[in-house]
This record gives structure tokens, sequence and C-alpha cells, in this order.
């Protein structure tokens, strides 16, 4: 049982860790270990994340760990979590979902983390819960681009379809392409693949190739590239074609997915004229790999640098320190990189605030697998040209049925240069996911040559007069 | 003298900076004046305070002086670029409630209303039993209310935009202006940007919240300052309240000198569907870190106006930073100290309002015509800088 959230009034923890994913998992119970107080807050009902999504008990699924990589890192963490809670160290707060931290009235060296509970925040304002540090481990969500026929009903993200696997066991469709760009392409296909779905092509934007030209990265993490081979094993198996520099660039169907177009691309992404192949299928899996969700972070002044795919993360030092004193970042939210990075740092973030035990080799592990990030973050950046494959009449912003020629009308005709004046001027990304979806899209049509991250002082919805009680 | 910099990049009767709701007006009345034009900005059109803000085009909120008379020949030609300009700038006569809670607050606010009449303002007290007649979901238990049927709103962004594109006026966007130019006299004679010098007689400080660094550019003081302000925007709603309604506390917000935070109860429903709940000012500088004490205040007081409004999500909230001038009017007009400079900054919160009238008293100054109305009270150097003791 969760310890009820009432226990945690009127107490100053000494870490709050937001985020219960693979950072923030490890986070706690390093911190919890170490003798510090520690508040847990995830929005799920299950500690895990997105990576370790597991499915509803009454589902009975029996083996959850087939769809998972490093089950047991996970596992191990869970029941040291479960040690630390019985022990009154950890308060796991579930089904919370934070909007907002703000420094504490009472003392400006705490931190207060203002939350709503329930699903959707529907059991209203959580007590405001004081700590000396948070943590921020609130992980990414997916990237997507547009093309024409990505709202019909078939289409589900990359991501999306295999949490839907891992969450409730069900498959989009039965005849499957998965498409977009990013290593959880090929993860993804293995998994749908292997709950029996059939998958006729994996079509990857990048080049593959890339990766034999940043050798000394790939070189340094061997674990990484049995992964891959893992993975690439598996769809050969189950016979799956792997296409580099190829993408979708349109859907075909009336009421559904019914088929799709898939394109060869010239290095900079554009479509080569005449090499369009009409695929069949009933579902298409897309995605362009993750971006770190940077809220609450932004609305604590913490500093952002660019990444190579031309996104957002957080800034840290060798500590997990952001640049705001008191507050601390682990796992993809300083930069995508997988699991068992975000495990490392969250680990190094608790040692770090705690003050406790050697960090140096975590450290050089971190150092390591971030490099790798990096160099797969450049294979698989977005390319200019993908917005080739876009018509004027292509939506681009779901939420608010904004257009790509609209975005262009006030680009050239209106004067917005960025993605912020876009949405003034067009509503696209003002909508119920608040840009989180055409954000990425939104900003290479305006063509702003050196974006700001997105602000969004209230990092989720919540209900007026939750906000004015809590 | 050219430098590396220093080429030159286009040459019209007036450098307007700040492609904001008064820059564009500016650039308008001045095309409009028979002048070439240029509208440079660092950023891109709206950028600044008129993309965070409601876009409204009030007379209730403002007491009988200098001020009003500009909303008042701001509301008007408000209602002429409405039908110059597309339907996109969603332009809407709604009107303002303005509602009291107890009896001394009716009645000044009755007082308010009277001493407006006088000045030219329409307006009609409603009794408590007639406000839900105006406004259905009102709370109950409100004392009465005053209707302004000349309030009005536009979509700030789109009407600068628009307002921008109908003057004709050569934009250069993303180009920040790093030095003024003078002449041998002393007399400006355009600015400077990393593309290129753009060159003209005049240049207009169109720069609200950062007029003061224009003006320092150019050697000269104007002690424009931010005060802060958040505004809460709901998910999309039918139409559940008409009017831009608020409490009548809000015109002393308005008007107060305090630097300690102020809120009242701002609401007002879009076209679009959100429902747009302000009005919070305070002097934090340009901090940009959330405040939820403000953000709750808010919520606290649309709510108490709008019980329906209880259960409503809110979707987003942002900020921007109002320019205000010490004496709360702004700086229209030449600057004798730079000659060739105009400043039309310091509206505070209300530039979008504000702005035909102020874009019209540039044109005169700039064609030495008549003004539509005295200036003075707006002069650009009527802050005496203190001598040093």
């Amino acid at each position: 049982m969760p310890v009820s959230p009432s226990d945690t009034r009127g107490t100053v923890h000494d870490l709050a860790v937001i985020g219960a994913g693979p950072a923030g998992l490890a986070a706690a119970v390093t911190a919890a270990e170490l003798g510090l107080t520690v508040a847990l807050l995830d929005a799920a009902p299950r500690p895990g994340g997105q990576f370790y999504r597991q499915p509803a008990p009454g589902l009975g699924a029996a083996r959850p760990r087939a769809l998972h990589h490093s089950w047991g890192a996970f596992t191990r963490r869970a029941a040291r979590l479960a040690a630390q809670r019985a022990a009154g160290r950890v308060h796991h707060l579930a089904e919370h979902h934070v909007w907002a931290v703000t420094r504490a009235t009472a003392d400006p060296e705490h931190w207060t983390v203002h939350a709503v509970t329930g699903p959707d925040g529907a059991h209203g304002p959580a007590p405001e819960l004081t700590a000396r540090h948070v943590l921020l481990a609130t992980g990414a969500y997916e990237r997507q681009l547009p093309f024409p026929g990505w709202t019909l009903p078939g289409v589900v993200g990359a991501a999306g379809a295999q949490a839907m696997l891992k969450a409730g066991l069900v498959l989009p469709g039965r005849r499957i392409v998965v498409a977009g760009s990013g290593p959880l392409l090929l993860a993804v296909a293995g998994s749908l693949a292997a709950a029996g779905a059939r998958v006729p092509v994996v079509a990857e934007a990048g080049d593959y190739g890339a990766y034999a030209r940043s050798p000394r990265a790939l070189a340094a993490q061997p674990r990484k590239l049995v992964e891959a081979a893992g993975h690439a094993a598996t769809l050969a198996r189950h016979g799956v074609r792997l296409r580099s520099r190829s993408a979708v660039t349109a859907v075909h169907g009336t009421d559904r997915v019914e088929a799709v177009t898939l394109t060869r691309l010239d290095h900079d992404w554009r479509p080569l004229p005449g090499t369009g192949v009409r695929i069949p299928c009933d579902a298409l899996a897309v995605g362009h790999g993750l971006v770190p969700q940077l809220e609450p972070a932004t609305g604590l002044g913490c500093a952002t640098r660019r990444t190579p795919d031309g996104g957002h993360a957080l800034v840290v030092d060798g500590r997990q320190r952001t640049t705001v004193g008191g507050i601390w970042a682990a796992g993809e939210t300083c930069g995508v990189a997988g699991a068992e990075l975000a495990f490392i740092e969250g680990e190094l973030a608790a040692r770090s605030i705690a003050g406790r035990g050697p960090v140096g080799a975590l450290r050089r592990r971190r150092d390591r697998l971030r490099r790798f990030a990096l160099a797969m973050a450049a294979v698989h950046a977005p390319r200019p040209g993908w917005s080739d494959w876009l018509r004027t009449d292509t939506e681009v912003c779901r939420c608010e049925e904004v257009t790509a020629g609209r975005i262009q009308d006030a680009v050239t005709g209106l004067g917005a240069r960025d993605g912020r004046t876009v949405k003034l001027l067009t509503r696209a990304g003002m909508g119920w996911c608040q840009g989180r979806m055409c954000g990425t899209a939104v900003t290479h049509l305006a063509g702003d040559p050196a974006p700001a991250p997105t602000r969004r002082p209230l990092a989720c919805p919540i209900v007026l007069d939750h906000l004015a009680d809590g | 003298m050219p430098t590396r910099n220093g080429h030159h990049l286009d040459t019209s009767d007036v450098v307007i900076v700040g492609a904001g709701a008064v820059g564009a007006a500016c650039a308008y009345y001045a095309a409009r004046s028979g002048l070439s034009v240029t509208v440079v900005d660092r950023g891109a059109v709206a950028g600044g305070t008129t993309g965070a803000g409601e876009g409204n085009l009030l007379v209730s909120d403002k007491e009988p002086g200098p001020e009003l008379d500009l909303a008042l020949l701001s509301a008007r030609l408000w209602r002429e670029l409405a039908a110059a300009l597309p339907p996109e700038i969603e332009y809407e006569t709604k009107g303002g409630l303005v509602v009291a809670g107890d009896e001394p607050g009716l009645a000044a606010l009755r007082t308010l209303s009277e001493a407006q009449t006088a000045a030219g303002v329409a307006s009609t007290c409603l009794p408590a039993d007639r406000l839900r007649d105006a406004e259905p979901h009102l709370a109950p238990g409100l004392a009465g209310g005053v209707l302004y049927p000349q309030d009005a709103q536009v979509q700030p962004a789109l009407a600068a935009a628009y307002l921008l594109r109908a003057s004709g006026a050569r934009l250069h966007l993303g180009a920040e202006v790093t030095a003024v130019l003078r002449g041998p006299g002393g007399a400006v004679r355009g600015v400077r940007t990393p593309r290129g010098d753009l060159l003209a007689p005049a240049v207009v400080n169109a720069t609200g919240t950062w007029a003061g660094e224009l003006a320092a550019l150019a050697g000269v003081t104007v002690p424009v300052l931010p005060r802060r302000g958040f505004v809460l925007v709901t998910e999309p709603l039918p139409r559940v309240v008409r009017r831009k309604v608020y409490a009548a506390d809000y015109v002393a917000d308005v008007a107060s000198d305090s630097a300690a935070l102020q809120t009242s109860a701002v609401v007002e429903g879009t076209p679009a569907g959100p429902v747009l709940i302000g009005a919070s000012r305070e002097r934090v500088g340009f901090d940009r870190t959330l405040s939820v004490e403000v953000i709750r205040r808010l919520a606290a007081r649309a709510a108490a106006l709008f019980p329906v409004l209880a259960g409503v999500r809110v979707m987003r909230a942002y900020q921007g930073f109002r320019p205000y001038l010490p004496d709360h009017l702004p700086a229209i007009g030449p600057d004798p100290r730079a000659p060739g400079l105009l400043h039309a900054c310091g509206h505070e919160g209300a530039g979008i309002g504000l702005a035909p009238a102020t874009g019209q008293l540039i044109a005169a100054a700039l064609t030495a015509t008549p003004a539509p109305l005295d200036a003075a009270p707006f002069r650009p150097d009527r802050f005496v800088e203190r001598s040093p003791a």
C-alpha cells in the first residue's frame, strides 16, 4: 500500500523524486539506503515508468518480462523500493501528477512540490510536499513528424504501440509497418512480431551506415552492440525487412489504414522521386525518437542545452546537479539515452545528494553511455528535408487542426519566426497536448535556427478549483 | 562611417523599432500619411508583450484624464481598423461588465462611471437582479455592476500581424538594433543591425518593456520597467462568459503604485473557446519563474466570480511583462534630447487598446501635421532626472 499522502504533511523530506521510471527508482532506493528520507512521486499506479510499464494485475500476464530488456535490473530495484517503503524511508506517492515545483515560502532553501492525485488528477490536490532537494526524473515522450494521412485511425506512435503491448497486451493491428527513426524502432518491431503481428518492414529514415563512421563511441559500448544484434536476430527470425534511409511518406485508407507509401530518402531526408512503393497493412507504428520532458524544470529556471537531434535537454554537472541549486536531474530529461544510463544517473544523483559513497566509477560509465547516446542521436536526428513529405492540407497540429499551409502562411505572410509566434498566429500547439505532438514540426516549419525550449509553466492541465484549493 | 557591419541595408522616411501592436499601428498610420516605413525587431512579430496579453480594448478601467482620451480615440479607430482588416483579428465589441461585491464598492463604481460619462464613455448601471441577464453564470450575491458597451477585444498577435501587413512597411525580423546612428549635429539618422544599417531621418522607439534599452542606445533615459502579469487559459468551452467581466477593485489595481502583488478577477471568453483568467500585477523584474501564489489567487477569484468555472481544466498559464512608466502614462512623441528620435512606449497593460491613437500621434509628429489630441501629457522627457546633490 502506498503510504497515505497525509503522512507527508508537515514533514520536510530530504529528497523529493519526481518520476518513478529507471532514473527516479534508482535514485529513490539509493538515497533511502544512504539514510535520506525520500518522497517518490509518479503519475502511474506502479513504479517502472514508460520503460518498465507493466500489465494491469487483472490481465493476468504470466511473463511480463518477455517484453522487457534488463527486467532483472528493474525487479531488483523494485524489491529494494518495497523494503525502503516498509522501513518508512520512502513515501511512494503513486498517481501523483506534479504540476509545479516552487521555492517554499517558509524557507527559500526548501522546495514545495505541487501535485494533483488520482487518474487524470480527478481526486484533487495532494497536500503540498516540502523537500530539501528535488530530483527531476521526468523522462521523455515520443517525437512525431507529420505526413499525409498520419491522423487516420490505425496510425499509432511506435513507443505508444510498445506501451500498449506492455500495459494491455494488445496489438494495434495484424500487419503493422514500423517506421520513423531511432533505435526504439527495432525494439518495437521485435516486440510486435514476437507478440504475433506480421511486420512486413521497418523503415528507418536515418542511415545505419553512419554508425560505422563513429566507431569510437560504439566500440566503447559492446553491450549496446549485443543488444542491437539481439534485435536484429529477432527481426530476422520473424522475416522482418529492415530498410534504412526510407520513410512512410503517405498513409492510405478511408476509415482506417489500408496501406502506406514507403519512399527512399536522400541524405537530407528528401523523398527520391519515383521510389515510392505501396505496402498493404492495417496499422502503422511510427515515431522519431524521444524528446526529454522538461516540465517542471523550465518553470524553475533550469538551463537547457541543444541536443544533436535538435531538441533540448537539461544541463547537469558531473554530479547531476542542474543550474538551480537544490534541483537535480537524471535520466532522459538530461538527454535521451535509455534505461541503463538512467539507472546510473539516478544512483549518481542520490549519492551526490547524500554526499556519500564513491561516484568516480559511476561517472565514468555515465560519460561513456552519454557519448554513445550523442553519437546515436546524431545518426537519427531528423534532417530538414522531411518537410517535403507534407502537403499544404496535411494537419500538423492535430489538437487544433492546423495545416502545414496555414503555418506556412503565418511564416511567409505574417512575420512568424519561431514556434511561439506560429502558435500565437495559428493556435498550433495550444490544444490538449500543449504542443508535445507538433512542437518539433512547428519549430522546423517556422524556420527558427536556434529555437528555445517551449515554456509550459503548468506541467499538466489542472482543474481550476484544484489550483485554488491546493 | 560604414564599418564591417555597417553596410547600408535600406533607406526610408522612418524606422520603427518593435513589431508589436504599437509598432504595427505606428507603421500603419505613418504609411497612410505617405511616408516610407521600415520596421525592425530582434524577434518575430508580436514577440514581446503583445503576444502575452488578452487583447483588451478598454475604456471602462480608466479614470478621466489623458489616458482615457487616448483610449476613446483608439476605440473609434479600432472600429475603423476592424472594417479594414480581415476578420482573423477577432475584433469583438463584446462590452465590459464591472461588478461590485458590496454596496460601498458599487457606490464607488457608480461615481467613477458618472465621471467617465462626462468624458464620453457610454455605460449602463445594472442592479443586482439584472446582472444575470447580462452574464447568466455570474455568482449570486453581487451588489451590482456597470456595463460598458465600448469595451472590445482583438486577438492581439493576429491584430498586430495583420496591421503590420496592411501598412506595407518593409520588415526586418530577427535583427537586433545594436546602435542608434547619429549625424554630425547629433540628429538621429537610423539604426544599426548585424545585417546592416537602416537609414532614416526618424526612428520610433516602440520596443515596449525594453524601451529603456533602446533609449539608452540613443543616449537618453526613458524609465520603463516591467510589471509582471499571469494569465490562466482554460480548456475550450461553449460561451459561458459573454463579456469581459471584472471586479471593481481591478481599476484600483491598475492605477496602483505598489510594487507588491495585486490580483483581481478578470474573466473573459474568446471566439476560439478558452476562457482567459487574469489579472495580476507585480514588480519582480523579468523573473520568469512560476509563482504558484499568483495563479492560486487568480483561480480562486475567477471561481468566486463564475462558480461554473470551478470544475473546468486550466490548460496552461503564461506571463507577460507590461511596460510601465512612473505615472502610468505612455511616452508618445519626439524626444527633444535626441532630435529625430520618437518614443511610442510605456503603455503598461493597455498597449493593444491604445495602439491606434498612439500611431496617429506619431504619424502627426512625423509629418508635422496637427495631432488628433493634446500629446503634451505623454511627453517622453517629462521624467526629470534627479540632479546630483
